[in-house]
């Protein structure tokens, strides 16, 4: 069953829904795009205008500030107007449906939502109810999926270990809840990722699990054993009142990540973390800031990511054949540090030429057609 | 007003019938069945030739809406539906707004019914004031005002003490219990099987559990109370097994199954499309096998539509805050004929699952064609294939997931006492 929803009639990315159902090449090119702009935050001037013109709506059903601000510098600095929307407090608090909130927007001529709600599927919706030419990103709907993180992450894993098909990669924690473990678990075995195991005590794992893909470990000293990647998720607190766990300090003492048990793992182990931690639930603070800890990694390169999820998917030509947008970036990327082989995986107009990072500000993008 | 129904194949599971030849009706009621009764000269003939004559269908457990949910379907719109669907009888869950647990919600139902020309609609009970499981309803007072049944839809009874009060109570009155067996709690708000597709659309799930461990509770209270049970809508394996472990050690109980769950699995829901929410939800497919083996081996004796029409609105949103049911009377022949066609169970079985069972457990003298009996009869075009879409289709409710598919089987008419009701 794959997710054709997101992409359009020629294969390319229309929404960002899920990662389920993309393929290795998407994925890869999207790390590639994202390669990309990675080097334009430390520049001067932080904009591209690939999508000056276009109106970005941030639509957060449920709060969020890391997400929200990562995606709003992302679409501001590719040039789109971004408008933000608290819709926790806002209109369906006055008993508005999802579908006319949507309605609305539609009517002011927004191109993008970017979603972020509380109920699996909402993004799905949201993508098959709106018109044609918006493209839906998920910014995370319930315990399903929240792709863009597991992009980002698959982005600092690749910076760090390019090789996939050598990792071992451990994910720790409430898989059962975890929008983000169902993505970054899709991610990295569609990567080809040796192994993927989930960490946790049966309270915090999903029936049959072990369909995702994955081999369950329900001790954390046993299963760090040859680990490259540590994956921390963060722990709610509402998990103890509906006694899925006992306390916070008998999780700590399980599941905690300690500089202790870190040896465990690969002593070039990196530690990651969606954020925002929990010091001395999920992970002691010595860890969170030490040495093999890439979270502020994580959060830089989220910026880059979801600028190239943004390009890609509002540059996406609809039926009519407006042209492709994202080509006409003449590829800033560190050609060094591609395969050559993946050039081949890139759609064939993309000119893989090689500028310097830094010439980026100076190249006019919008090709685009209106929509 | 005599009719003559003639050149079917009259299959008729209760008297053993199974063969072509003439049906004769009079004043409403049945007075042969192929032999020709002497001096009778119809004033309607109907042929039948290449279709099938059976008793017309009871449906244990149907939502028909109206009152406060008219804006869902209304007795007018899905009597139509229901007469389309070779359905002469239907039982009504008590959850309508308002609860169907007063005497003046069951009269009102009763004069909603004769409005619109279908009276065959039986009012079931609530088993508990406004359904909230806390304290009895009236039941005798629900009985005498007509109710075929009680019960508690999908609400749960949580204590099991209440629980046993009620049954010991509807057993006093010789009350039908019908169950839906539902540990609350243990379904969590969930709207999808707890199992591998659950698992990878982040759908909050619900357990096989939340619904044997109900149902075994239930067991034990038949035990030690006698109240007659009939459980309705089950969806797994173990809940079948359950029930037949129940029956071979002498529990007086029945149960039934509804269509769309011998059909689908949870492998068959496309993503997050809201027509496949149910509940109980869709499970695996060796549930589904094991519920055609026990509507095949008699463990289950009925087959309900368990039909819930929703307005549109009802059904656009994120999955899991969409409301449950399918609109599935229509649907109900040709599903049964499909799974005669999969050699699951045979024709007689899926014609005696649709009217001899159901009535049996209503206590009704009907679901056969016994002369003597009110005439209510379907007549169906075993081959005859038709396509779902907004021509065809007469509820009000849109929701089904087998849209715009072509489907085998079709009632051609059908006879509520005698009068035709419905003519393709």
């Amino acid at each position: 069953m794959t997710d054709n929803l997101q992409l359009n009639a020629e294969g390319k990315l229309k929404h960002f829904l899920t990662i389920d159902g993309l393929s290795k090449n998407l994925l890869t090119e999207i790390l590639d795009t994202a390669e990309s702009f990675a080097g334009m935050s430390e520049q001067q001037v932080k904009k591209v205008p690939l999508l000056r013109g276009k109106t970005i709506v941030n639509l957060f059903f449920e709060n969020s500030t890391r997400t929200r601000t990562t995606f709003e510098l992302a679409a501001t600095r590719l040039s789109a107007d971004v408008i933000n929307m608290n819709i926790a407090t806002s209109a369906t608090s006055k008993g508005e449906s999802l579908l006319d909130t949507i309605r609305n927007l539609e009517a002011m001529f927004v191109d993008m939502f970017v979603v972020r709600h509380a109920l699996s599927g909402a993004a799905h919706f949201i993508a098959q109810q709106t018109a044609p030419h918006i493209s839906v990103i998920n910014a995370g709907d319930g315990q399903h999926a929240h792709p863009t993180q597991a992009m980002l992450d698959m982005f600092t894993i690749r910076q760090l270990k390019p090789d996939f098909s050598s990792l071992r990669v451990a994910i720790i924690g409430d898989i059962l809840h975890s929008r983000v473990a169902r993505s970054e678990i899709q991610a990295l075995n569609t990567l080809g990722a040796a192994e993927v195991r989930v960490i946790a005590p049966k309270t915090l794992l999903p029936a049959h699990v072990e369909s995702l893909g994955v081999t369950v470990s329900h001790n954390l000293t046993e299963g760090l054993k040859d680990i490259d990647v540590v994956m921390m998720l963060r722990l709610q607190k509402e998990r103890m009142s509906s006694a899925l766990l006992p306390s916070e300090s008998e999780y700590f003492k399980c599941f905690g990540l300690t500089e202790e048990k870190l040896r465990i793992a690969k002593s070039d182990a990196i530690v990651m973390h969606p954020g925002p931690i929990n010091r001395g639930v999920e992970i002691d603070s010595k860890v969170a800031d030490g040495p093999q800890s890439v979270i502020l990694k994580q959060v830089s390169n989220g910026i880059a990511v979801r600028m190239a999820i943004m390009a890609m998917a509002m540059q996406t030509p609809p039926a009519t054949g407006r042209s492709s947008g994202i080509h006409t970036i003449p590829g800033n990327r560190h050609s060094d540090s591609l395969p050559a082989s993946d050039i081949h995986t890139i759609p064939g107009d993309r000119h893989a030429g090689s500028l310097p990072a830094g010439d980026i500000h100076t190249i006019p993008g919008d090709k685009a057609g209106a929509a | 007003m005599k009719l003559r129904i003639e050149h079917g194949r009259i299959i008729d599971p209760v008297n053993n019938i199974d063969r072509v030849g003439s049906v004769y009706i009079e004043d409403g009621k049945i007075v042969s069945v192929v032999d020709e009764p002497l001096n009778f000269k119809a004033d309607t003939v109907i042929n039948a030739e290449n279709q099938i004559v059976c008793p017309g269908f009871i449906d244990l457990s149907t939502r028909l809406r109206d009152m406060g949910h008219s804006r869902k379907a209304t007795f007018k719109s899905e009597v139509i539906a229901a007469a389309a669907a070779g359905v002469t009888a239907m039982c009504l869950q008590p959850d309508t707004v308002p609860v169907s647990d007063t005497p003046a919600v069951v009269e009102l139902i009763k004069e909603l019914a004769e409005k619109s020309d279908y009276p065959q609609i039986y009012a079931i009970g609530a088993l508990t004031q406004k359904l909230e499981g806390m304290e009895l309803s009236s039941m005798l007072s629900l009985k005498q005002a007509g109710c075929i049944a009680v019960g508690n839809a999908n609400q749960p009874v949580r204590n099991l003490l209440i629980l046993r009060r009620a049954m010991e109570y509807a057993a006093s009155h010789d009350l039908l219990l019908m169950f839906r067996p539902n540990d609350f709690d243990l379904g969590n708000n969930g709207c999808a099987h707890e199992g591998a597709v659950a698992t990878r659309y982040g759908l909050p799930s619900i357990p096989e559990a939340a619904e044997t461990i109900a149902l075994a509770q239930c067991l034990e209270l038949v035990e030690l109370t006698g109240c007659r049970v009939h459980f309705g809508q089950l969806s797994c394996k173990r809940s079948v097994i359950k029930i037949h472990q129940a029956k071979k050690y002498g529990l007086k109980v029945s149960a039934d199954v509804a269509i769309h769950q011998l059909h689908l699995t949870e492998n068959d829901m496309k993503p997050f499309d809201s027509a496949y929410h149910v509940l109980p939800p869709l499970r695996t497919e060796q549930d589904m096998q094991y519920l055609r083996y026990g509507l095949a081996g008699g463990t289950l004796n009925s087959i309900c539509s368990d039909h819930q029409p929703h307005d549109l609105d009802a059904k656009l949103g994120a999955f899991p805050e969409t409301e449950p049911g399918m609109s599935s009377l229509e649907t109900l022949l040709p599903l049964m004929l499909n799974l005669v066609t999969k050699h699951a169970i045979t024709l007689e079985q899926g014609i005696a699952s649709l009217s001899a069972n159901p009535a049996r457990v209503l206590r009704l003298d009907s679901g056969a064609l016994t002369p003597g009996f009110s005439a209510d009869v379907c007549i169906f075009d075993p081959e005859l294939e038709w396509q779902i879409n907004s021509e065809n289709w007469k509820s009000q409710g849109v929701n089904t997931p087998f849209w715009g598919q072509t489907l085998k089987g079709r009632v051609t008419h059908t006879l509520q006492a005698g009068k035709i009701i419905h003519r393709l």
